[in-house]
């Protein structure tokens, strides 16, 4: 009620006065960077995007007053709704920003939309956020389920990995991304033997490892994310899975990951991601600063595009003079995107930033120069390719 | 291909296998719990995080000392049993005349500060640790491959729990210990320095944990939140096994293990929650736990 009085009042006295220009609410920009800074992804998204988030407003000379705040959804989608009701409504938040956890933005995309807040997602995976659940008000921009299979699953079918055996964490995303890999893997002439569900946080995976073996599938398709990956890359190590000619393809894997497992154990997998940050002079340029400010940890691609999504935001905000959701969002969807992460990328009418993605091959400790020197980049797909084609789309916001 | 249960026979001994190698890890993290609890009465909480901290020190040595596996695996159960032992003098020993509820909340608080402060400076991704050289590669057993390394876990587990075992049931400071659990009065009339055997106590369990921690280095990565979900299952063991039963502790882990492989292989979505339900029955049927004596 109040803030209806509140909000009168201040239109009263802006139509009194005549202005047209204060149409950002508060007069400043409040960007909330919510996620997990504590649990099992703070390394890949945490405070690593809310230095990327400040990054972005250092850079920017649109001349807008930006506010960045920060929050621990703690990977529940019950915390993360709250923080967010309450940052827009108590705060004046304008634009939400990250979510990893596919079940947390999902249960954030709800509250953006009633509110007409801006939601640009960088850490989550599911398609669902694009389809089934879009709005008008979300972007998202780094990755998803789909791309992650197209050039994985691809990639390793065409060399010669034509069967497969999933261990698969037995949650949504475990799930979307077994089921869009293995889409990809019958469309490419390939055959999936059989599954494995485990539960998520599974410290031993011995049990599904020696499954896995048994099936006789020639690659080992790991529909999981973060540690359960680390434990069970690491493990088919010991179990001499690789060296006894099985390949494991991991679906999912972050530069963090890759660092966790040290180059080692990681040499020769094959991943999908949205940024490295050796591919060109303008990422490293990026990186550079980043680890300045990080102890020396280069950006996973959730970070980049959160510098990414934050710079294109201002820029769409500055340009309108006003930050409502569906308003900065629409103009967003207006301008193309060429920075360090994009090249001419865009965002189409269900939310989804398409831009390229890059296959890559971790290197052996002989071909690494030093620290972080992880990657080989085998292709760069298309953003065409990489993401779900808008006629097969199911967001009502898609005239199919 | 012979079948037993409805799944191939080699793949099934290979899932025994396993059980009992993950068993045989339980079993000493539970037995670590099991001693504290009896003698000090105190649920420690914080035993996943030490359990953590053990890993870490191993870690910690190899990264800025260059001390390898074999030294820490000494070095660290020491370091760890210290950390121990300044806890208990200087915090936890404070909270023996009063209900068992506070010893549980300090150290659930403790273990929280612990792996707070790990995370603050490494983060929650985790450090690589390789097996030493001697244990990488494995042996064909025919059903299976069994790395080396899981094959030394066993053993190494094994041998410290019967040791474990025989130095409480089977010495004279054995029985001064288990003497001293009954009656803390009359042992120190007898001029034992009971509140010094119980430091020493506190400080043995919890390096049984950071013991624990540098044998899963090298199979886990090492994580500051390793010891998170860990710490329930080896809770859920010691409640079946009957709180503070060595004994109980070392059988439930083994078996806890099996059952858990066979889950894995038969309903893999349950094989995090089967112990929980194995508890709840035990709790039903027996509630001071299979090799409990009920307290009075």
């Amino acid at each position: 009620m109040q803030l209806t009085k509140w909000a009168m009042a201040s239109t009263a006295l802006l139509v009194l006065a005549g202005a047209a220009q204060a149409e950002i609410s508060g007069g400043v920009v409040k960007i909330g960077v919510l996620n997990d800074r504590s649990g099992l992804y703070a390394d890949l998204s945490g405070e690593g995007s809310v230095v990327a988030a400040r990054m972005a407003v250092e850079d920017f000379a649109g001349g807008l007053d930006v506010e960045v705040l920060s929050a621990d959804h703690q990977n529940k989608p019950d915390v993360g709704s709250s923080v967010a009701r309450q940052w827009i409504d108590q705060e004046g938040v304008d634009v939400i920003v990250d979510v990893p956890t596919s079940s947390v933005a999902l249960a954030v995309q709800q509250v953006t939309s009633d509110t007409d807040t801006a939601f640009l997602n960088s850490g989550a995976a599911t398609t669902a956020l694009t389809n089934d659940q879009c709005a008008p008000t979300f972007v998202h921009w780094t990755y998803d389920t789909y791309a992650l299979s197209v050039g994985t699953g691809k990639a390793v079918v065409e060399g010669g990995g034509d069967t497969w055996f999933f261990l698969t964490a037995d949650y949504a995303f475990g799930h979307q991304l077994q089921a869009d890999t293995a889409a990809v893997v019958e469309a490419n002439g390939g055959k999936v033997l059989g599954s494995v569900n485990h539960p998520l946080s599974t410290t031993d995976f011995s049990s599904f490892l020696l499954q896995a073996q048994a099936s006789g599938a020639k690659v080992i398709g790991l529909a999981n994310a973060g540690g359960d990956t680390t434990n069970a890359i690491k493990q088919a190590n010991s179990f001499g899975i690789v060296q006894s000619g099985q390949q494991l393809a991991a679906l999912l894997g972050f530069i963090t990951d890759v660092n966790a497992l040290g180059l080692d154990v990681a040499q020769g997998l094959t991943l999908t991601t949205g940024f490295y940050w050796d591919r060109d002079d303008a990422s490293r340029a990026f990186a550079e600063r980043f680890a300045e400010k990080m102890n020396g940890q280069m950006p996973t691609m959730v970070h980049a595009g959160v510098y990414s999504a934050v710079a294109h935001y201002l820029k769409a905000v500055a340009e309108i003079d006003d930050d409502g959701g569906k308003a900065a969002v629409d103009q967003m969807k207006t301008m193309p995107i060429n920075d360090f992460f994009a090249t001419d990328g865009k965002i189409r009418p269900d939310g989804r930033m398409v831009h390229d993605m890059y296959l890559v091959k971790v290197k052996s400790p002989a071909e690494s120069k030093g620290p972080w020197d992880y990657y080989t980049i085998l292709a760069t797909i298309p953003g065409d390719e990489a993401f779900k084609p808008l006629a097969e789309s199911t967001c009502s916001l898609v005239a199919n | 291909m012979q079948e037993l249960l409805g799944i191939p026979s080699p793949l099934l001994f290979g899932q025994l296998l396993i059980g009992l190698i993950n068993g045989a890890f339980y079993a000493l993290l539970s037995l670590g719990l099991a001693v504290i609890f009896g003698v000090l009465n105190v649920i420690n909480f914080a035993h996943g995080a030490l359990y953590m901290m053990g890993a870490f020190v191993a870690w910690l040595l190899l990264t800025y000392l260059g001390i390898g596996y074999w030294p820490a695996l000494v070095v660290a159960p020491l370091i760890v049993g210290a950390v121990g032992i300044l806890i208990e003098r200087t915090m936890l020993s404070r909270l023996y005349d009063l209900d068992h509820l506070y010893g549980l909340l300090f150290t659930f608080g403790l273990a929280l500060i612990i792996e707070g402060t790990f995370i603050n400076f490494y983060g929650v991704s985790g450090q690589p640790y390789a097996p030493p050289q001697v244990l990488t590669g494995g042996y064909n057993l025919g059903f299976m491959f069994l790395p080396a390394y899981r094959g030394w876990v066993i053993v190494a587990s094994l041998l410290v729990c019967f040791g474990t075992w025989l130095l409480i049931e089977r010495t004279r400071l054995g029985s001064y210990l288990r003497a001293a659990v009954e009656r803390p009065d009359l042992v120190r009339a007898f001029g034992i320095n009971v509140p010094l055997m119980m430091t020493l106590t506190y400080g043995f369990g919890v390096a049984l944990a950071g013991f624990a921690g540098v044998l899963a280095a090298p199979l886990y990565t090492v994580s500051p939140i390793m010891g998170q979900n860990l710490i329930i299952v080896v809770f859920a063991i010691v409640v079946i096994g009957g709180l503070g039963s060595i004994l109980g502790s070392i059988v439930t882990g083994l078996g806890i293990g099996l059952i858990e492989g066979l889950t894995r292989t038969f309903y893999p979505e349950a094989s995090s929650t089967v112990v929980f339900v194995i508890m709840a029955i035990v709790l039903i049927i027996r509630p001071h736990g299979l090799f409990g004596r009920p307290r009075e």
